[in-house]
């Protein structure tokens, strides 16, 4: 089991996934993060984005989280997503539709918290559809 | 035939309550149904925060967050959870009497207690108590949001920073199944510490970005989380009380009735043994 990590995505509407990985990828704040087994401890938050979870038999999982935090111990990962959705739940009318209301609250806005939070939700619509693109490509 | 009459009407007023039981019943089973789900769902994230919180009060970093550094207690701060509703058995009363011991015991001790209560019934009972109340929030529903608890717990957050409170607890139902829940006493600040085989004696995180950025955020997250599970949880018991309460009212009406009826019976059967026995008397007597 030495090459193996534990990983746990929870997010407020429930778990999401927990199993074990050989690697995973994760969205952190400053920039992508490839974890391995025996990482170093870690902690760190996260942007919207895509986790992805490699499992031993070289399986890749993906799943989209919306911001949220992230624990790393040496045997274990712990993904806390603000919003989290496995990759085939993906709607992307829904995510389309998304992107193109916060464009339009960007446009007229009227001031600068609903702006800022326009610029999140438009963030988060692109970060589902550029996953939902990525696993039309692997699917091709 | 008065007495008759009287039980006939004392019956069917019994029936009607029995209706009104029933129907409560029904409610809160489907509702409990959804609470649960509700309960189960937030019920990982708050464990696994409350985790790496418990990792992180036994890191040795540079930077003390004052979440995690355990004062002399003066004064603790509680958050009570109640439901906003009554008829759901002694659900209530066993969470406020075990807020009550604990404040009798800090009390003797000479610390200081401050309140936060959550849902109307508490409000309504310390009220009467001469425990001073922080913050309170009522009218919480039976979906609790985030939102609503943020501002109450903000003032409990406050008064930990600002050193008014020393420590945080949050008393509330913890649902075991259907038919019993148990009042549960936690401390919320300063984080207690989560043992771990995994971890070494020496080491702490790396932080990205810095560590007084990331755990400000990070802290305030895990808090309302905490009080988040705890209001899911407290709805999820209180429909299962209320179920299991208006069931065993439904059931004593039905008892009561079936004695009733029995007494209206012989009553009736008197009455006209009574009326026969005139009859026959006064026949008799011409």
């Amino acid at each position: 089991m030495a090459h193996t990590i534990n990983v746990d995505i929870v997010s407020a509407e429930g778990e999401i996934y927990s199993g074990v990985a050989a690697m995973v990828f994760v969205p952190a704040a400053q920039g992508e993060l490839g974890i391995a087994p025996r990482h170093a401890p870690l902690l760190t938050s996260l942007k919207a984005g895509e986790v992805r979870v490699q499992t031993p038999d070289g399986v890749e999982h993906g799943f989209y989280v919306g911001g949220g935090a992230l624990e790393i111990q040496p045997q274990r990962v712990t993904v806390l997503a603000d919003t989290a959705l496995r990759a085939k739940d993906l709607d992307e009318a829904a995510a389309l539709a998304a992107k193109q209301k916060a464009e339009e609250a960007i446009r007229d806005r009227t001031d600068e918290i609903t702006l800022a939070e326009a610029q999140a939700e438009l963030l988060r619509a692109v970060a589902q559809i550029k996953m939902l693109e990525r696993i039309r490509k692997l699917r091709q | 035939m008065a007495g008759a009459k009287e039980i006939r009407t004392k019956i069917a007023s019994i029936k009607s309550t029995q209706k009104i039981t029933k129907a409560m019943e029904m409610v809160a089973a489907s509702k409990m149904r959804r609470a649960q789900e509700r309960r189960r769902a937030a019920l990982p994230y708050a464990e696994k925060i409350r985790n790496v919180i418990g990792h992180l009060r036994l890191a040795n970093p540079d930077f003390r967050h004052p979440y995690l550094v355990e004062r002399e207690a003066k004064s603790v701060g509680v958050i009570v959870m109640s439901t906003d509703r009554g008829l759901c058995g002694a659900l209530n009363v066993n969470v406020f009497k075990q807020t009550l011991t604990a404040v009798r015991e800090w009390q003797d001790r000479g610390i200081e207690v401050q309140l936060c209560t959550m849902g109307s019934k508490a409000q309504q009972f310390f009220r009467r108590t001469k425990l001073n109340i922080a913050a309170s929030v009522t009218h919480l529903g039976d979906r609790p949001h985030v939102n609503q608890l943020i501002g109450s717990v903000k003032v409990m957050l406050d008064a930990y920073v600002e050193g008014r409170i020393d420590r945080l607890y949050i008393v509330h139902a913890e649902f075991i199944n259907t038919m019993s829940q148990r009042p549960v006493l936690r401390q919320l600040l300063p984080a207690e510490p989560v043992k771990s085989d995994e971890l070494q004696d020496l080491w702490d995180y790396i932080y990205e970005p810095s560590a007084s950025e990331l755990l400000e955020g990070f802290m305030t997250r895990y808090v309302e989380a905490q009080v988040y599970q705890g209001a899911t949880e407290n709805v999820a018991c209180e429909m299962a009380a209320r179920m299991v309460a208006m069931k065993s009212a439904t059931d004593n009406a039905g008892k009561l009735i079936e004695e009733l009826q029995l007494i209206y019976n012989k009553a009736r059967q008197a009455a006209i043994t009574k009326e026969i026995s005139e009859i026959v008397g006064g026949a008799a007597a011409v």
